[in-house]
């Protein structure tokens, strides 16, 4: 018994020196003062562990397999001038740290944390705070980038860079990142294979999230508020939306979604509340349209005559001020079992479709199109009364944007 | 002129029409506001119901209150009081009775259901009230002839409730190439129903969905120096009716 106990002691002892990676502390009571040094001495497999207090280390190049963890949120100070972390190896895992005050140029693109060419990085539980670029990944694959609470200086879009930024990355993911006050929150370019999943991007400048030639990407549960533009999804392929909010996007320019040069798209589960439009479509092709809520927008979908085969089925539209507006007779996309508040048909075998279709552009949105200054007379009589002709026998208003079974009544939650 | 405007108030406030008018409005607000999910959403319809009945009750109820008590007119001048003051007097007691019956109508339910949006509606139905009733008196005043006044009082509310906007959208796109936000401002401000309207609107800042028209409109009238402005000629449209027909009182023969 006692010699079995013994084995056992010794082969645990055994693994664990083979094990063994070294923990190299840093912090004002440690033998090692400064990051800078440590990342010299580190190898391979090796842990630094960063206490509390206050650091200016220039910029940190980290080239090694190794795990960056900062104690009690550490900060790290860019000084204005430099990049803070520069991740250019592999498997690294940068967690716990406090950066500010990254440099700010015109020609460099300065990050809170940049990783060039590298895989397998992690970054999480981070706070950036006044970065010119928050978290900026270059070249990059099957990084995880998670917990990250983000925010630049939020003056215009020359003074500050995006959030989370993404070129010619693959297999990332954004993982839960608080993104605000930057140019664009979330920013991919060249990116496929990724997944954006419950970030919140409010407040920025620009958009909350931007798309340029990123295929085979989904955004799930994400949260965008108050962006200066909404979301752009532009030049892309194959990307999934669901289950976003988007809200509050208001002013002259904005929307929730703009979907430009886009194809084989799915939008499901989305909530679009208080926008002055929901979603534009510009050339967009083959994108599925379901179970959206759009409620309170300006105009709650603007599509183009250039879009072509959008489903748009189970959708609720209630207390827009425009439901659908478009720019020319010619529709090539599918309308149906949609809700809209304003359709007052009936409903004789019961089975909560109207037996009367529905046609959602109404005829002053038609004349705001082609004539923006007669938005002027909104809400006046006469647009009542040419809407409500319009409806009874309609002229102008394309013939095919048409819901044939509309539904009677709201259904999603 | 106290006595006869407590005189005229008296009489207008106890009139089965006046008293209908209060309750159908009462009505129509409470059962908007009740159905409606939000007071927002409320007030925007209740604009257009603002809108539509203030102008037409009040100009239809001024004439004919006018034509229905011509001997009473009559009487009054054979006292030693001035013209002016005489129509003065009817001018405001029957501008306050219209002002009272769509205080007591709309903001009753306003206030019961709270609705914060509410109020620049019930300043616009106040200005509308004011003005209507002026024109009311003008027209009464220029024609002699109590079925073609009314016909013309019935004119003057479909100008200004319908065909002014058909022009305003007839030169909206017959000059479409043109900017026409700015002389399309200048053009409502011609309608006192269109200058209501506007004002309510850019109160809920619904005028952000406009594009970059909106974003004019919004800049222009939007900020409180523009809403002064507009409320500057909405009161202007309050007394302009009544001074100009209280030039041809002066001299009508009666």
């Amino acid at each position: 018994m006692i010699v079995r106990y013994f084995l056992l002691f010794l082969s645990l002892n055994l693994l664990s020196s083979v094990l063994r990676c070294h923990v190299i502390e840093v912090g004002s009571h440690s033998a090692i003062h400064h990051i800078r040094e440590a990342l010299a001495l580190a190898v391979d497999g090796d842990t630094i562990e960063v206490g509390r207090g206050n650091y200016q280390e220039q910029n940190l190049i980290v080239s090694k397999r190794i795990c960056l963890i900062g104690k009690d949120y550490p900060v790290l100070d860019g000084e204005m001038k430099y990049e803070i972390i520069s991740v250019t190896g592999d498997s690294v895992l940068i967690k716990g740290f406090h950066l500010i005050n990254s440099g700010v140029s015109g020609t460099i693109d300065y990050a809170g944390i940049k990783i060039y060419d590298a895989s397998h990085v992690v970054i999480e539980d981070n706070i950036l705070e006044k970065t010119f670029f928050g978290i900026y990944s270059q070249n990059a694959k099957n990084c995880i980038i998670r917990n990250n609470r983000l925010s630049s200086f939020g003056v215009d879009e020359l003074q500050c860079g995006n959030g989370v930024h993404c070129w010619k990355c693959d297999s990332m993911q954004i993982i839960h990142n608080t993104v605000m006050n930057h140019r664009d929150g979330i920013y991919f370019e060249f990116v496929t294979n990724s997944i954006i999943w419950r970030n919140v991007s409010e407040k920025n400048i620009r958009y909350g999230l931007h798309f340029m030639f990123s295929n085979h990407d989904t955004y799930v549960a994400n949260y965008f508020h108050q962006n200066g533009a909404g979301v752009a999804v532009m030049f892309s392929n194959h990307v999934g939306m669901f289950g976003n909010n988007f809200t509050d996007n208001w002013g002259d320019s904005s929307y929730g979604i703009l979907l430009k040069e886009i194809s084989d798209g799915y939008i499901e589960g989305n909530s679009f509340f208080s926008n002055t439009t929901g979603i534009v479509m510009e050339g967009a092709s083959r994108i599925v349209t379901s179970k959206n809520k759009f409620s309170e927008n300006g105009n709650a979908l603007r599509i183009q005559a250039s879009c072509m085969d959008i489903t748009l089925q189970d959708n609720e539209f209630y207390s827009n001020m425009f439901d659908v507006a478009t720019n020319g007779s010619l529709v090539l996309n599918f309308f149906n079992h949609n809700y809209w508040d304003r359709y007052e048909g009936y409903d004789l075998n019961r089975d909560q479709l109207g037996d009367v279709p529905f046609r959602p552009v109404s005829l002053y949105g038609m004349i705001t199109e082609k004539n923006p200054p007669a938005m002027i007379l909104f809400g006046s009589f006469l647009t009542k009364i040419l809407d409500r002709t319009e409806r009874v026998m309609p002229g102008l208003t394309p013939e095919n944007l048409v819901d044939p079974q509309p539904r009677m009544k709201r259904f999603l939650l | 002129m106290n006595k006869l405007l407590k005189y005229v108030i008296a009489d207008i406030l106890r009139t089965k029409v006046m008293i209908a008018y209060t309750v159908l409005l009462f009505l129509i607000s409470f059962v908007v506001f009740a159905l409606e999910n939000s007071p927002g959403k409320g007030v925007l319809t209740m604009m257009s119901v603002v809108l539509f009945m203030v102008p037409l009750v009040s100009i239809s109820f001024s004439a004919i209150y006018l034509y229905n008590s011509a001997e009473f007119v009559e009487l009054m001048l054979s006292q030693p009081i001035n013209r002016n003051k005489v129509w003065a007097g009817i001018f405001i007691g029957l501008g306050l009775s219209l002002i009272i019956a769509f205080a007591v109508g709309y903001g009753i339910p306003m206030l019961l259901f709270s609705a914060a949006d509410g109020w620049v509606l019930f300043l616009t139905g106040i200005f509308l009230s004011a003005c209507f009733s002026g024109l009311g008196l003008l027209s009464a005043v220029r024609v002699r002839d109590k079925a073609r006044g009314i016909g013309a009082v019935l004119m003057i509310w479909i100008f200004f409730s319908i065909i002014f906007d058909g022009l305003v959208l007839f030169l909206s796109f017959q000059f479409a190439d043109y900017p026409l936000e700015k002389p399309l401002m200048v053009l409502s401000a011609l309608n006192p129903v269109d200058l209501s309207r506007i004002l309510v609107l850019l109160d809920m800042n619904i005028s952000a969905l406009l594009g970059y028209t909106g974003a004019i409109f919004q800049s222009n009238l939007g900020t409180w120096s523009g809403m002064v402005f507009i409320s500057i000629i909405l009161l202007f449209w309050c007394v302009l009716p009544f001074f100009w027909s209280i030039k041809f009182f002066r001299k009508k023969d009666l």
